[in-house]
């Protein structure tokens, strides 16, 4: 089924991401993981929303010949997925300054060299 | 007062009680010979050899528990082996525990 | 403004009030240092007096409900739906019992914080950061909304990693702040693709509501999954827990001790999916199985680990996992015993002492990270290895360091016996090996912290250094004095704050019916 796809994609993108974390020894990659898994997510919760031939809730900017409120699609999962793209970009902002001063620390971004902290 | 499943917890009652006997404590070490100060019996006995200062013998932390962990080495040794330090292994095994969870869910039900 | 209005529109003004006051914080500081310090120290005072405000209603009065932008603020459900689709706070016991905890802690690292951290730079982002720390802990507490308790989840993450990487010309600090960034952010992705679920189910993100439609298919146990999996991490369930000693150690003392009860809040959340949102639809007997599983872990573990260890602060991180077992055993057994008759005369009593048990690991092992905090404040060092005879210099210091000690090593009278006698009886009924476990386990505790006592403040005098300014100890005398007053008063505190909060977790129809009404 083509409305499937969606879904696909998402355990895929959720997948790839888990699998950069998992075995990607570089900070920077580990990063890259953590976007593409929260872009799966995010697709998850968008694709929630989708409604064959929907249009915006908005009252003053219907098409003409438009049921209400049939086909208008309910906004939440869209605002739900803009907050966590909102969220996304400041963990994203934070990792990436954080992994910026660690390279300077420690010279090197392989997560098995950066462990001062560990037993 | 705290009601328990067995009984009951109270602690001011507990704190008179504590009072009590360390005021019977000090009655009876008042019992004992008020002449019996210093001496050679104080001093710990280190044959004959004279007692190092306190500056010398004070035990860092690193030597305390030694025996405790030594008995436990094999504990120890696979304890300090999960604890690597490297992030990708801290996210290996919450999706391992994830994992775990998913079969213990599951898997009730299938039985 | 009268009584009322206060009272009314409270739950929301306690989440706001610090909000506000964490982004004026910065602008206050370019006018006056003192003018800034005093400005936080008043914020947290006052929430702290609204805390305690809405706790007594919540406590005599029931839950209190408060709906985001409606007219009338009890109105959860808007005449045109059907279905409570604003964001609503729902206050009950349980949730007010957690936002003391978060206030009180918070109130202690601030007033800690002014000299603490007298000579670091940015000290005015600090203090916005620590005031979004406590938005993101009682956000996560007072909601009754999963979307928005992600966000706080986010929130209190995002800040608390900044916190934890304040000292970031230490290569540790970063490198801690890294883990928790990415483990906080892992786990709260897998709580929002457990919330998607749960919404494409359902179309409904309110707690209450969907707590009444949950009827536990396929999909709502790979939600519960991920949820539970997520929460445990981000409290430090054992064999999830490598990021705690690594971020506890390394962030400034006071915010560990917030790093603390931000935990508590995970824990909060936890224990919420658990009774309220899935409750007797749950498989109890596995599900209440897991988390003593985990419990159990927790404690064994966690003092193990203790023991070898060096760095003062990573030492008492250990034992913050190990406490948090007692909690989620003494809370798994009640969830276990939820729907069987031996509920209501020791599975409660159970829950009681693992919620009695939330509140006094606050204090106390805040009050424990405070005194590190001093020890580092004066020595430079968290290695124990170079400490030793600080009784000399500074007494008020040990003394608070030997009262919090005790009260985590469970020594009578002080609050930490209290809460593990209700467990151990009540999980003596269960099994006696959990009760066995969690006595040799305090064994271990005590064992752990004559060790920290005998090379920190025992001994000769080898630092010439003197007692810590006076703001340090009152952060470190306000615990105190909750840590004594608990020790002294158990009976009440169980009787009046913590049993309506194991009864308000374990009354799900009461947290629906509040909601929805009827």
């Amino acid at each position: 089924m083509i409305y499937n796809i969606p879904f696909y994609t998402v355990v895929a993108l959720i997948l790839i991401g888990l699998y950069a974390m998992l075995f990607k020894r570089n900070l920077i990659k580990i990063a890259i993981g953590l976007t593409i898994l929260e872009s799966g997510v995010n697709l998850f919760l968008i694709t929630l929303g989708y409604r064959k031939e929907g249009v915006a809730p908005i009252y003053t900017n219907l098409p003409s010949g438009i049921d209400v409120p049939d086909k208008m699609v309910l906004p939440v999962p869209q605002a739900l997925t803009l907050t966590s793209i909102v969220i996304g970009v400041a963990v994203l902002a934070l990792v990436l300054s954080i992994t910026m001063m660690i390279y300077r620390h420690y010279g090197t971004l392989d997560s098995r060299k950066v462990r001062r902290l560990k037993e | 007062m705290l009601r328990t499943t067995g009984g009951y917890w109270d602690p001011v009652l507990w704190i008179i009680g504590f009072i009590v006997i360390a005021i019977i404590a000090y009655i009876i070490r008042g019992f004992g010979r008020k002449d019996y100060k210093g001496g050679e019996q104080l001093k710990p006995y280190l044959s004959g050899v004279e007692e190092p200062s306190k500056e010398e013998v004070h035990i860092r932390a690193g030597n305390i528990y030694w025996g405790f962990m030594e008995a436990l080495k094999g504990y120890y040794d696979a304890m300090m082996k999960i604890h690597t330090g490297i992030i990708n292994d801290y996210i290996a095994w919450f999706v391992g525990i994830s994992a775990l969870l998913f079969i213990a869910v599951f898997l009730v039900e299938v039985i | 403004m009268n009584v009322d209005w206060l009272l009314e529109h409270s739950p929301a003004l306690i989440i706001v009030l610090p909000l506000l006051a964490a982004f004026l914080t910065p602008i206050i500081d370019k006018f006056s240092k003192k003018a800034r310090n005093a400005f936080v120290i008043a914020v947290l005072i006052i929430e702290e007096i609204l805390v305690i405000f809405l706790a007594h209603d919540v406590f005599t009065n029931g839950i209190h409900i408060y709906t985001m932008g409606a007219a009338n603020p009890t109105e959860t459900v808007p005449a045109q739906a059907a279905v409570p689709i604003r964001i609503v706070l729902e206050v009950d016991g349980m949730s007010i019992f957690m936002a003391l905890i978060s206030a009180t802690v918070s109130l202690a690292a601030a007033i800690y914080s002014l000299a603490y951290i007298e000579e670091e730079k940015g000290k005015g982002k600090f203090y916005t950061l620590l005031l979004l720390v406590l938005v993101g802990m009682l956000g996560m507490e007072l909601t009754g909304d999963m979307f928005n308790m992600f966000v706080f989840l986010e929130v209190l993450s995002i800040a608390c990693a900044a916190l934890i990487a304040y000292r970031s010309h230490f290569g540790d600090s970063v490198e801690g702040a890294f883990k928790f960034l990415i483990i906080s952010s892992i786990a709260a992705l897998f709580v929002l693709f457990a919330i998607a679920l749960l919404y494409a189910q359902y179309d409904l993100l309110n707690i209450a509501a969907l707590a009444s439609a949950i009827n536990y298919t396929h999909l709502d146990k790979i939600a519960l999954v991920l949820l539970i999996a997520a929460f445990a991490m981000k409290c430090g369930a054992v064999p999830m827990h490598f990021w705690t000693p690594d971020a506890y150690s390394v962030a400034p003392s006071s915010i560990t001790a917030m790093l603390v009860a931000a935990s508590q809040a995970s824990l909060y959340a936890l224990f919420r999916v658990c009774f309220t949102l899935y409750g007797v639809t749950l498989n109890l007997a596995t599900i209440g199985a897991v988390i003593i599983i985990f419990g159990l872990l927790s404690m064994f573990v966690g003092v193990t680990m203790a023991i070898p260890q060096k760095d003062i602060k990573r030492l008492m991180a250990y034992h913050a996992i190990s406490q948090t077992g007692y909690m989620l055993l003494g809370v798994g057994v009640g969830l276990y015993l939820l729907t069987k008759p031996e509920f209501s005369s020791y599975g409660i009593k159970a829950m009681e002492g693992g919620i009695f048990h939330i509140i006094n690991h606050a204090m106390y092992k805040g009050l424990l990270f405070l005194t590190a905090g001093a020890i580092y404040y004066r020595l430079k060092t968290r290695n124990l290895n170079e400490m030793g005879g600080l009784g000399h210099s500074m007494k008020y210091t040990s003394i608070f360091f030997i009262i919090g000690a005790l009260a985590i090593a469970g020594i009578p009278p002080f609050n930490g016996f209290a809460s593990k006698l209700l467990i151990y009886e009540a999980a003596y009924k269960v099994s006696p090996i959990l009760s066995i476990i969690a006595m040799l386990v305090s064994i271990l505790t005590l064992a752990s912290f004559v060790k920290v006592f005998h090379s920190a403040f025992m001994g000769p005098k080898i630092h010439d250094v003197e007692e810590v300014p006076k703001s340090m100890l009152a952060g470190m005398a306000v615990l105190t004095f909750v840590i004594i007053l608990f020790g002294l008063f158990p009976g009440w505190v169980v009787s009046n704050i913590v049993h309506p909060a194991a009864q308000a977790l374990a009354d799900q129809a009461a947290y629906i019916q509040a909601v929805l009404g009827g």
